[in-house]
This record gives C-alpha cells, sequence and structure tokens, in this order.
C-alpha cells in the first residue's frame, strides 16, 4: 500500500489525504483525466461509479452515478473549477438528479487536487471541505459504511498474509 | 431511497451551524475555556445580539452549552457534537482509503518495469472492482 497520512479537522470540516503512488505524474493525472480509470475506485465499496458525462475541462460539466448492491442509483455532479496538467486540479461535487443536473440538496463538497514529484514517484494530496451538509451522511444511509468496512477488513486480511 | 430521520436534522444542524468562520471562530474559543456572551461580542465588530444569534445557532447544534451564572450567560463547548463531525469525516477517510488501495491496484496493473511493484491481482480491493464491473 502507498503511504497514506490524514488530517481531520472538524470545526472546518474538512479531511486532508496525503499518499504516494510510484508512478509519473502524467500517469496518475489519467487517473482523473480518463473517466475509465476514475471508475476503476471513485465508488464506495459495492457502489461503482459509471461517469457518463465528462467534460474535464475548467468550468466543465460532470455526471456519474454510483450503483448499489441492490441496484439502487445515487446520482452526482461534479464542475471542475481549477485545472494546471499534470499537478493540479479543484472541483466541486454535489447530489444530481436523474439527468444529472444538481440538486442543490445537500450542498456541496470543495475538492482540491495538487500532485507533486518526489523521489518515489507522485505524491498526490487530496483536501475535502464540507460547505454545509450531509453528502457523506447520505453516503453512509445507504450502507457505504457496511460496505466500507467489510472491505477494510479485506484490505486488513490480504497485507497480514 | 434516504428516509430523513431525526438524526439527519442533528447533523443538518452542526453542518449549517460550523458553516460559518465566525461560528467556528467562537467554537474554537469556548472550546478552550468558557466564555461569557459579552466578552466573547467584544472580539467581534458586531453586535451583542449579533453574536447572541450565532451562539444561539450552536446551541440547536448541540456544539455549545449555554448557562446563565448572576448576571453573565456563560458559553462553554459541547466536545460531544464535535465528536459526531469528527465520526463523520473519520469515514470520509475510510473511503479515501480505499480509493487509494483501488488507485495501488490500477498502477499495479501498468507494466511492471514503469513502477517496481508485486502486486498480484488477488487483491482484496480487485476483486472488489471486477465484482462490481
Amino acid at each position: 500500500m502507498p503511504v497514506i497520512s490524514t488530517k481531520t479537522d472538524p470545526t472546518n470540516l474538512t479531511l486532508t489525504i496525503v499518499f504516494t503512488m510510484a508512478a509519473n505524474a502524467d500517469r496518475v493525472w489519467r487517473l482523473w483525466s480518463d473517466p475509465r480509470q476514475l471508475e476503476k475506485w471513485w465508488g464506495p465499496p459495492q457502489w461503482p461509479a459509471t461517469f457518463y458525462r465528462y467534460n474535464f475541462a475548467v468550468d466543465g460539466q460532470c455526471a456519474f452515478y454510483m450503483t448499489g448492491p441492490d441496484g439502487t442509483k445515487m446520482h452526482g455532479w461534479w464542475r471542475i473549477t481549477a485545472l494546471a496538467e499534470p499537478h493540479h486540479l479543484e472541483l466541486h461535487d454535489g447530489f444530481a438528479d436523474e439527468n444529472g443536473e444538481p440538486t442543490g440538496e445537500h450542498g456541496i463538497t470543495d475538492m482540491v487536487v495538487t500532485m507533486e514529484p518526489v523521489d518515489t514517484g507522485t505524491r498526490m494530496t487530496v483536501v475535502s471541505r464540507f460547505e454545509s451538509e450531509l453528502h457523506l451522511e447520505e453516503m453512509l444511509a445507504m450502507g457505504m459504511e457496511q460496505g466500507m468496512t467489510e472491505a477494510m477488513g479485506q484490505i486488513d486480511a490480504v497485507l497480514a498474509t | 431511497m434516504v428516509v430523513q430521520t431525526e438524526r439527519d436534522e442533528e447533523i443538518d444542524l452542526i453542518f449549517q451551524a460550523l458553516a460559518d468562520a465566525t461560528r467556528r471562530d467562537i467554537m474554537s474559543r469556548v472550546l478552550v475555556g468558557e466564555q461569557s456572551v459579552s466578552a466573547l461580542a467584544s472580539g467581534y465588530a458586531m453586535s451583542f445580539a449579533a453574536v447572541q444569534k450565532h451562539v444561539a445557532v450552536l446551541e440547536r447544534a448541540s456544539l455549545v452549552k449555554k448557562e446563565r451564572r448572576g448576571r453573565e450567560q456563560l458559553v462553554h463547548g459541547n466536545r460531544e457534537g464535535l465528536t459526531r463531525a469528527q465520526a463523520l469525516l473519520d469515514h470520509l477517510e475510510s473511503l479515501w482509503r480505499h480509493r487509494i488501495g483501488a488507485i495501488d491496484n490500477i498502477l499495479a496493473k501498468d507494466s511492471p518495469s514503469a513502477h517496481g511493484t508485486e502486486k498480484e491481482d488477488t487483491d482484496a480491493s480487485h476483486q472488489y472492482q471486477n465484482g462490481s464491473n
């Protein structure tokens, strides 16, 4: 597993994740710029993501849904607010209706992603800040919590062997 | 698909309360030690009534507790309220740990010379990816 450091700040509702990958910045950038790559890692356990609209440019709108174990679809949207390949990406993330249009419900999560070269590859820093809502609580309500616990258990099992 | 429960409303109040810079500042002050509303008010360029309103929003979200002592209204931080926000962030952190595991698997499938890891395709996250596609 890549080295991971995290910091949570409950007063500012902010989560900072820092991790290093053994790959160059251009390769790491493709994890974001190519929706087929993104789909392989964005969704929570048992909620794979499908991006059906992907305009990866400043002011570009993206739309996706995540499909739960019982077939329930949860729709989301992104809007890219800043982009400097292959180092910097900022976007807003929120709930969408079935057509990928923002519902305005539960506010927006603001994400700032930075990629920088290090000796061992590329370090990615992701800062997520919640505005005034329950975005996360909604995901938890859909059973993500249980899926997450299971997945973490599986990873631990693999690491222990 | 999601039923709004009393707990959801409680979370709404917490997030709304913490969405304001002045209220976050009040929060960080009263977590250090209890303060009277008038002492708090003297620290901001706004009226006593405005500060009192901010405190009331924090109180509704159970982030602070207010008690009257003599003529003073004392405000102190309620750590349990903040713990709820912390728990939500912890879940988001778990989600990112899962995502990083998935990213690791994607990169491991590139040509081996590009990164030098020896990850096998039997990894748990990879199975999840297969199962979901």
